[in-house]
C-alpha cells in the first residue's frame, strides 16, 4: 500500500528535506487539512473579521446604512478622549489596574510558597482542591455570594449589629469599591494562579538547596537566594501577559456590580464601551476607545517583553 | 516513625508550624464558609431567618425545600436551568470536536501548518473590542438566537494550545506503527490519539463547560429575549437586582419561604453542577494547565 511509504516522512522541523512537491504534500496531507480548517475559519472569521470592523471608528456608523454607506468622519470621534466621562473611566480603570498588580499579583506567588512548604502530601492536595475551586464559580455566582455575606442583609451587617457597631454595607460603599473588586478577584483565582508557581519551585533543582543549606543558609536565606530567583522567570512571564490586559480590569465583575456603587467609582474603559456603544448607539465614539484599549495592551506585551529580552530573560516568546 | 529529611527540609519549628497550621485553615475556612452559608440560608424557613436577622451560620434549625419548591413552581428558573445545560453539553460537545481537529491537525508538521498555528496563536496577542464583535454577530444573523452563545466562542487559543501540546507528547513511534498497519490519519486520531488523552480531554471539557454554564457577558449582549436567558441572566435579575421571583401560588399552611431563602437557592442551583463535577476532574488541573502553559 502506497501509505506504508510515507511512514518515514515527517522528519523534525528544523531538518529541512527537499520534500515532495507541494500538490504531493497537499495530497499528502488531505485529511489534516480537513480537520484544521473549520478551527482556522474561525479564527479568521471571529478575530480577524472583526479587526476590520474597527473602520467604524472613522465613520459615524448608522446600524441601517452599515459599513459600506455609513459617511466617514475621519478621527472625528476621537474627540471622545477629551470628554470628562472617558477621563472618568480612564482613571477608574487605572485605580483597578494599580491596586490589582499591586495585590492580586503577588497573591499567588505568597500562596504557592505557603502550598509548597506544607510537608503531608494529603494536606497540601486537600487544600490545593479547596483553593483551585473559586477559580470554577462564575463572577454572577460569586457576586451573589458576595452579597449574602458583606451586603446590606448580609451576615456582616448582621454580625456587627449585634455587637453594636454600626452596619456597614461593603456592597454599596464607592469608597471601598476598588478593593472590593481587588478581594473578590484575590478569592476568585488566586488559588488558580498557584498552579504554574508550585510547577516552577518543584521544578527548581533541590541540589541548590542542598548547596545552600551545606553553605550554612537557614531557612529564609535558602527562600531568598533560591527558591525566589527560580520562580523568576514564570513571574516575569505573568507580569507581561499580565501587562497586555492591564486595561480590561474584570468586565463582567464591575458590570455586574455598577449599579450598586454607581457609574463615579465603577465606570471603566470597557464598560464605558458597553454602555455608550452598545446601549446608547454612539457606536463610532465606543470602538474608538475599545480600539485604543486594544492598541495599548498589545504595545504594552510587546514592549515588556522586548525589556524582558533586554535583561536576559526568555518573555513570552523567545528570539 | 519520623521520615529522614532531606538537610534543605529540616522539620519547621514547632512555632512556624503553628502559625502556618493557621494560615492554612484560615485559607480554607474563607474559601469554604460562604457554601456552608448559602446553602444554609436557602434550606431555612421564613420565621428562622426572620428571627435570626437573617443569619443562618451553620445549619438551620428546621431545614425546608420551601425556596427550592419556590423556583422550580415558577418555571423561570426550570426554563433557564434548562437553557443553560442545554448550551453547555451541545456547546462543550462542538468546541471539542473543533478543537481537537485543529490541535491534531497542527500536532505534526503539515503545509502550511506554520502558518495556520501562527494566526492562531496572534489572537492571544489582541482582540478586536466589544463593538466589532458585536457588529459581527448581529451581522451574521445570530443576534437573539443561541448561536450566538456558541459559535463566537467556538475555539479558545489557550485550550487548543493545551491539546496541542499534549497531542505532540504522544510518542511518534507508535503513530507511525499505527500508519504501518494501514491506518489513516482520521483513524489514528480516533483510535490512538484520542484514547491516550482521555485526562487532558476531561480537564479541557471542564474549562469549556464551566465556561458555557456561567457564560454571563455574552448572553447579556446577544439575547435580548428575557424568554431564552440561561441561569446567570435570571440569577442577575433575581438575586443582585431583587426581583421577586415568580412563584406558584403556597399552599396554606406549608411553610414560606423567604426572599432571602430563594435567592440563595437559586445561587445553589447555578453551583451544584459545578459542585459535582469539580471532584472528579480536580487532580487533572495541574497535568492540563501546564501541557498548555509549555511554550507552543
Amino acid at each position: 500500500m502506497h501509505r506504508v511509504s510515507r511512514t518515514s516522512r515527517r522528519p523534525p522541523a528544523t531538518v529541512r528535506q527537499p520534500g515532495p512537491g507541494l500538490r504531493a504534500r497537499l495530497r499528502r496531507d488531505r485529511v489534516m487539512l480537513l480537520l484544521v480548517l473549520p478551527g482556522f475559519l474561525f479564527f479568521v472569521v471571529f478575530h480577524y473579521v472583526p479587526l476590520l470592523g474597527n473602520v467604524i471608528v472613522f465613520q459615524d456608523y448608522q446600524p441601517y446604512l452599515g459599513f459600506k454607506d455609513s459617511p466617514w468622519v475621519g478621527f472625528g470621534n476621537f474627540s471622545v478622549f477629551t470628554e470628562p466621562d472617558f477621563y472618568r473611566a480612564l482613571l477608574n480603570t487605572l485605580k483597578f489596574a494599580v491596586l490589582q498588580l499591586a495585590l492580586f499579583f503577588p497573591a499567588p506567588i505568597g500562596l504557592a510558597l505557603l502550598l509548597n512548604s506544607i510537608v503531608s502530601p494529603r494536606i497540601k492536595r486537600f487544600v490545593q482542591s479547596v483553593v483551585y475551586l473559586p477559580h470554577f464559580i462564575g463572577w454572577v455566582i460569586l457576586i451573589s455570594i458576595s452579597q449574602q455575606l458583606i451586603g446590606g442583609t448580609g451576615l456582616l451587617p448582621q454580625l456587627l449589629g449585634d455587637l453594636g457597631l454600626p452596619r456597614v454595607d461593603l456592597m454599596t460603599n464607592p469608597g471601598f469599591f476598588p478593593w472590593l473588586v481587588t478581594l473578590q478577584l484575590i478569592w476568585k483565582d488566586a488559588g488558580w494562579g498557584t498552579i504554574i508557581y508550585l510547577a516552577a519551585l518543584l521544578n527548581i533543582d533541590t541540589e541548590h538547596y542542598e548547596a545552600a543549606a551545606i553553605d550554612g543558609a537557614d531557612r529564609w536565606r535558602r527562600l531568598w537566594h533560591v527558591t525566589l530567583p527560580g520562580i523568576v522567570p514564570v513571574t516575569l512571564l505573568l507580569l507581561i501577559l499580565n501587562l497586555g490586559s492591564i486595561l480590561s480590569v474584570g468586565f463582567e465583575q464591575i458590570l455586574l456590580q455598577r449599579d450598586a456603587v454607581g457609574a463615579d467609582a465603577a465606570e471603566v474603559l470597557d464598560t464605558y464601551v458597553y454602555f455608550h456603544g452598545v446601549l446608547d448607539g454612539q457606536w463610532g465614539p465606543a470602538a474608538a476607545v475599545g480600539l485604543v484599549k486594544g492598541v495599548i495592551g498589545l504595545v504594552l506585551i510587546l514592549g515588556a517583553n522586548k525589556l524582558a529580552h533586554r535583561f536576559g530573560h526568555e518573555g513570552i516568546y523567545s528570539r | 516513625m519520623k521520615t529522614a529529611r532531606p538537610p534543605w527540609m529540616e522539620a519547621p519549628s514547632r512555632a512556624g508550624l503553628a502559625i502556618k497550621s493557621v494560615v492554612i485553615a484560615v485559607v480554607c475556612l474563607l474559601v469554604l464558609y460562604p457554601f456552608v452559608n448559602i446553602i444554609a440560608t436557602s434550606l431555612a424557613g421564613e420565621s428562622e431567618i426572620t428571627r435570626r436577622g437573617g443569619i443562618i451560620a451553620f445549619f438551620p434549625s428546621e431545614p425546608t425545600l420551601a425556596a427550592y419548591r419556590t423556583i422550580f413552581a415558577g418555571g423561570v428558573v426550570s426554563h433557564a436551568l434548562l437553557v443553560s445545560a442545554a448550551i453547555t453539553i451541545i456547546g462543550t460537545a462542538l468546541n471539542l470536536v473543533v478543537t481537537i481537529a485543529l490541535a491534531y491537525g497542527l500536532s505534526r508538521p503539515i503545509v502550511g501548518g506554520r502558518f495556520v498555528l501562527t494566526t492562531v496563536l496572534l489572537t492571544m496577542l489582541f482582540g478586536a473590542g466589544i463593538i466589532p464583535n458585536f457588529l459581527l454577530v448581529k451581522a451574521l444573523g445570530m443576534y437573539d438566537s443561541y448561536t450566538s452563545l456558541i459559535v463566537p466562542g467556538l475555539v479558545s487559543a489557550f485550550n487548543f494550545l493545551v491539546l496541542r501540546n499534549f497531542f505532540q507528547n504522544i510518542p511518534a513511534e507508535l503513530l507511525d506503527s499505527a500508519r504501518i498497519d494501514g491506518a489513516g490519519d482520521l483513524a489514528i486520531l480516533l483510535r490512538i490519539v484520542l484514547p491516550l488523552s482521555k485526562a487532558v480531554l476531561a480537564v479541557v471539557a471542564l474549562f469549556y463547560a464551566v465556561g458555557h454554564w456561567n457564560a454571563f457577558f455574552n448572553a447579556l449582549l446577544y439575547l435580548s429575549d428575557t424568554g431564552k436567558w440561561p441561569l446567570p441572566l435570571v440569577l442577575r435579575l433575581y438575586v443582585l437586582q431583587g426581583q421577586p421571583v415568580g412563584g406558584g401560588t403556597e399552599s396554606p399552611g406549608e411553610a414560606v419561604a423567604s426572599i432571602q431563602a430563594v435567592q440563595m437557592a437559586v445561587v445553589v442551583v447555578a453551583l451544584v453542577p459545578i459542585l459535582c463535577v469539580y471532584p472528579f476532574l480536580q487532580r487533572y488541573f495541574t497535568k492540563g494547565v501546564l501541557t498548555g502553559a509549555i511554550k507552543g
